[in-house]
């Protein structure tokens, strides 16, 4: 039996952040009903040509999968235990946003299995939510923790953000104690990226520059200035005893987020539904991200319709085969996201050959300059390494 | 075929007097090209020509004409560029001509390059007739225009065609004119053959082809032929006349013709833009008199950025090579840029136009280093060296004098401007020799200035100082002793040997605290603090500090996002191999260039 992930796409939200450039949109409920069903299709589909695998986690994310109600959640769960062998063990989360959930849908989430929540706080100055274009306040988030906690759950990541317009010290410092003080066993912590396609590229896109230069900014922190919180973020979470295990992502008794880690193992995935993307034998491939045609596919396949594709399924809009050049630069640059970095076995084991006739000279330098160690048989990036990780990882990608 | 119905002419203008419109304009009105067919410039081929809106090389077609008189004429029309850098390519067309038409337009007058070049066009005894474009503008005055062309030219201008190109007004009168004003080719085309060449194109099929213009005697296919200078003999294996856009091949060129030939020819240097062809068999007493000899005034290194494209850069020079007899180059080394070439051009335009075309013809990433003029070094042991390249300074110890080249620019401006321009001139070490006012609000500005000071930047300089209004001309005038210095780059404590130039004492500092603070623009971020250092011999005289990065984090990295962040990642790598590595800094290739427009910020 393979072990596997697979990764649920929602896409759909209530209303689209400003910042935000996930494929998500604001949908009604009857083309949720649609798409659910297309996603079920798609999970048996995807069932039939993936035998001989057990899941060890699902990830719903989205969008917003906990605007959906409890019934199409469920129809989904259900269609992965009925089509899928499910470890016994398996992690199974779901992403949620504040004001999107009740007692009663939580409870469904519990009968169903879910064993992992996942919350976008963000901030918790109602400033910087309404800046985001965020739905909720911080009030609301306190109300939804406060029902999660209630429903047994015990396992759950607050995301938060740094690096946001007119953002201070003191400012994330609100939003550190306000998520710290809650104690979830998980917390991610983002800086904000200037995505192109969103709202605040277009307001802010020129402050992007120059912060990335290095020159004085109007709206975003300077670079220094983000440069600190994000240090601050990292010593004040160590400090409350969350342990940092990758670049943005911090755990409280070793909770870590396991199919998160999986995708810098390079564990085989598979993405079900609207754009998702998988890595299964080597291939990595996506899904078509035009929500019509993705529903119609699965309508078709309903139907007994046979369907002309080029590609190896009727649901891929891509489809890539990883060379073992491409292969081992993945290794290394998703690896070394964690903090304990990578094992020089496991490459031995992947690749079978030895990892310093491939990086020698590439780890040395990068030893020499302090950006990377080396300690019982794995390599990783140092404190420094890590903050200039763009840099670093860049040089293990291979011509 | 009666040559007295034949006239070869070009049409010359400053440059945007609107040239390239009339010539589409004639092509257009004289039938041999249906309107579908018709470009927006048809002449101007290259993209990069009409892109930037000016002609960068001469070409020539061949039409046909049936005039008032009842009688058929073949017109050669040879277009020709404007620009001053291709003084030397207007030469050769207007060698291969009997008359120019010379566009003036109605509203700006007479320019600088207008004067250049009618008078290039007499020196050739070319007949002018003067045309009075743009009489379609709100600002038009032709009547002013015409009293200044019979002022300042002393060209008979009273019934010259007032023209509007654009919506081709009065065009019929142009063509007229040609047929009566202009002179009909002279020539025996019984005598032993005399052909000049004004052009070339090598083409991967018939090799290169050879445009000329017949004086005398006949061009016919099979004949066997001789360059007088080269000595090289080939058969002719096609002649023909140029259609529009394409080649028309025909039996022979009788004396009197414009139009090419080919003759299996492999070797670009065995024809020569200015050679002679002759019969080998019965040849001419002698050559045509020779084109007029243009030498390189601007030199600047030219790197492939793939090291590997270094063979490719070679060809791709030598194809250029052939059809721009004015290109120069040869192979030479950087520490910093690896192996590539020492061109030469005429001017900066040149220069860039060259660096564009391979860029965009060839496919090829260049690096390019400072432009130079070339310096001459008088040793103290009586020798004298040529240096075309700053890296190539002898020892200080060694050199007794240094001379830079000069030259006399002519600036034609309006009065309100002319203290700003005399303040640039003065600052660019000019040297006054004369002001004239050639009407009430405009003068001719004339100075003596170093080559080196109106190489970089000055044409954008005179537009913006005199918002537009100034135009400028110049020659070559010699050398003159000068207190020169070499200034060093140093980025990290390392000299980058591509980025060393000359420059006279006076402006040292200035000169090099704006390339440390352009550098500093150009150069990202490292891991680590770069210095930069502007120093004349071991002395340092600017400095600036590129600050280390501290952060560069992707937040985020989950299964749907990995290809692109690949991507990313690659990108960074890619941008990386766009640069050039000395000692452990990367610097991109656009700073080699960049640093280099430094008065206008």
């Amino acid at each position: 039996m393979t072990p596997i992930e697979l990764y649920i796409h929602i896409p759909f939200c209530v209303k689209k952040c400003l910042y935000c450039d996930f494929l998500s949109g604001v949908f009604d409920e009857k083309m949720q009903r649609r798409y659910v069903a297309a996603l079920c299709t798609e999970i048996k589909y995807a069932a039939s040509t993936h035998p001989g695998c057990i899941v060890s986690t699902i990830y719903v994310g989205g969008g917003t999968p906990s605007w959906l109600s409890e019934d199409l959640m469920d129809a989904i769960i259900t269609t992965v235990k009925n089509c899928f062998k499910l470890d016994p063990l398996a992690e199974i989360s779901v992403e949620c946003n504040p004001g999107t959930l009740s007692s009663e849908k939580l409870n469904v989430y519990r009968s169903i299995g879910i064993n992992r929540l996942s919350i976008g706080l963000q901030s918790a100055n109602d400033d910087e939510l309404k800046e985001l274009g965020r739905i909720h306040d911080y009030n609301r988030f306190l109300h939804t923790f406060d029902l999660v906690r209630k429903a047994g759950f015990d396992n759950v990541n607050v995301d938060i953000m740094t690096g946001l317009p007119h953002q201070t010290i003191e400012k994330l410092d609100r939003t550190l104690n306000a998520v710290t003080m809650l104690r979830p066993e998980h917390i991610s912590a983002y800086s904000l990226i200037i995505e192109k396609g969103t709202p605040f590229y277009e307001k802010y896109k020129f402050d992007a520059v120059k912060q990335q230069a290095g020159m004085e900014t109007e709206d975003l922190p300077t670079d220094e200035l983000s440069y600190r919180l994000y240090k601050h973020t990292m010593d004040f979470l160590e400090a409350k005893g969350y342990k940092r295990y990758e670049i943005s992502n911090y755990a409280r008794n070793g909770k870590i987020c396991r199919h998160n880690v999986g995708y810098w193992d390079r564990v085989p995935y598979l993405g079900l539904g609207l754009g998702a993307a998988s890595l299964f034998n080597n291939v990595r491939t996506s899904n078509v991200r035009d929500i019509y045609k993705y529903v119609e596919t699965s309508e078709a396949l309903e139907k007994g319709v046979s369907l002309d594709f080029e590609l190896s399924s009727p649901y891929f809009e891509s489809e890539e085969v990883i060379s073992k050049k491409d292969a081992m630069a993945e290794f290394m640059f998703l690896g070394l996201r964690k903090i304990d970095g990578i094992a020089r076995a496991d490459f031995y084991q992947m690749f079978g050959i030895d990892i310093e006739a491939i990086y020698g000279p590439v780890i040395t330098a990068l030893r020499n300059q302090g950006f990377m160690d080396a300690k019982e048989g794995r390599l990783f990036l140092t404190d420094i390494g890590i903050d200039v990780s763009n840099q670093v990882l860049s040089k293990f990608l291979l011509d | 075929m009666d040559q007295s119905k034949i006239r070869n002419f070009c049409i010359v203008a400053h440059i945007d007097h609107g040239k390239s419109t009339l010539a589409d304009r004639i092509i257009q009105m004289t039938g041999t090209l249906t309107d579908r067919e018709m470009q927006a410039q048809v002449l101007d081929n290259m993209d990069l020509e009409r892109e930037r809106g000016i002609t960068i090389k001469s070409q020539a077609v061949r039409i046909i004409y049936k005039a008032d008189d009842g009688n058929e004429y073949i017109f050669n029309l040879i277009d020709t560029p404007g620009h001053v850098d291709f003084n030397y390519e207007v030469s050769r067309s207007l060698a291969a001509c009997d008359g120019a038409i010379l566009v003036v337009d109605a509203a700006q007058g007479i320019e600088a390059q207008t004067l250049a070049n009618v008078y290039l066009a007499l020196d050739h005894d070319l007949d002018v007739i003067p045309v009075i474009n743009k009489i379609d503008l709100p600002s038009a005055d032709p009547d002013r225009v015409i009293e200044e062309i019979e002022d300042v030219i002393g060209l008979e201008a009273q019934d010259a065609p007032r023209i509007s190109a654009k919506t081709g007004l009065n065009i019929h009168d142009v063509l007229e004119a040609i047929v009566n004003k202009l002179p009909a080719p002279k020539g025996d085309s019984k005598a032993p053959l005399q052909a000049l060449i004004f052009d070339s194109l090598y083409d991967s099929y018939k090799g290169v082809i050879v445009f000329c213009r017949v004086k005398e005697g006949t061009l016919k296919v099979g004949d066997s032929v001789k360059m007088m200078a080269t000595g090289a003999t080939f058969d002719v294996v096609e002649v023909g006349y140029f259609g529009a856009g394409q080649f028309i091949p025909c039996d022979e060129l009788p004396a009197g013709m414009v139009g090419y030939m080919t003759a299996s020819i492999k070797n670009v240097r065995d024809t020569r833009v200015g050679d002679t062809i002759t019969h080998a068999n019965k040849p001419a007493a002698e050559p045509l008199p020779g084109y007029k000899k243009v030498n390189p005034m601007v030199y600047c290194g030219l790197y492939p950025a793939d090291g590997a494209k270094y063979p490719d850069l070679r060809d791709a020079l030598e194809k250029l090579q052939l059809n721009d007899a004015a290109l120069y180059f040869e192979p030479e080394t950087s520490i910093a840029l690896g192996f590539g070439f020492r061109c030469g051009f005429l001017g900066l335009l040149h220069l860039e136009i060259i660096q564009e075309r391979l860029e965009r013809e060839y496919n090829l990433d260049l690096v390019t280093t400072a432009p130079s003029v070339v310096y001459r070094v008088y040793k103290t042991d009586g020798t004298m060296i040529e240096l075309t390249n700053p890296s190539n300074l002898p020892d200080p110890s060694e050199i007794d004098y240094m001379e830079e080249p000069i030259v006399e620019a002519e600036i034609m401006v309006t009065s309100d401007y002319i203290g700003a321009i005399m303040d640039l001139c003065q600052e660019r070490r000019g040297q006054y020799i004369s002001m004239e006012y050639i009407e009430e609000t405009r003068a001719v500005l004339k100075y003596t200035l170093p080559l080196n000071e109106i190489i970089y930047d000055f044409f954008d300089a005179l537009k913006s100082r005199s918002r537009g209004y100034a135009s400028f001309d110049y020659e070559m005038k010699g050398y003159m002793k000068s207190d020169l210095v070499k200034l060093d780059i140093l980025i990290n404590k390392e000299e980058v040997d591509a980025l060393s130039f000359i420059v006279f004492s006076g402006t040292a500092y200035d000169r090099g605290r704006k390339m440390c603070e352009k550098l500093k623009d150009e150069i990202p971020r490292h891991l680590f603090e770069i210095p930069i250092q502007a120093a004349i011999g071991s002395k340092v005289i600017a400095r600036e500090t590129v600050k280390a990065m501290r952060k560069d984090v992707l937040a985020k990295c989950y299964g749907g996002d990995i290809s692109r962040k690949k991507k990313l990642l690659e990108k960074q790598k890619e941008g990386k191999k766009r640069m050039r590595q000395v000692g452990n800094v990367e610097i991109p290739q656009a700073a080699f260039m960049s640093v280099l427009k430094l008065d206008e910020d």
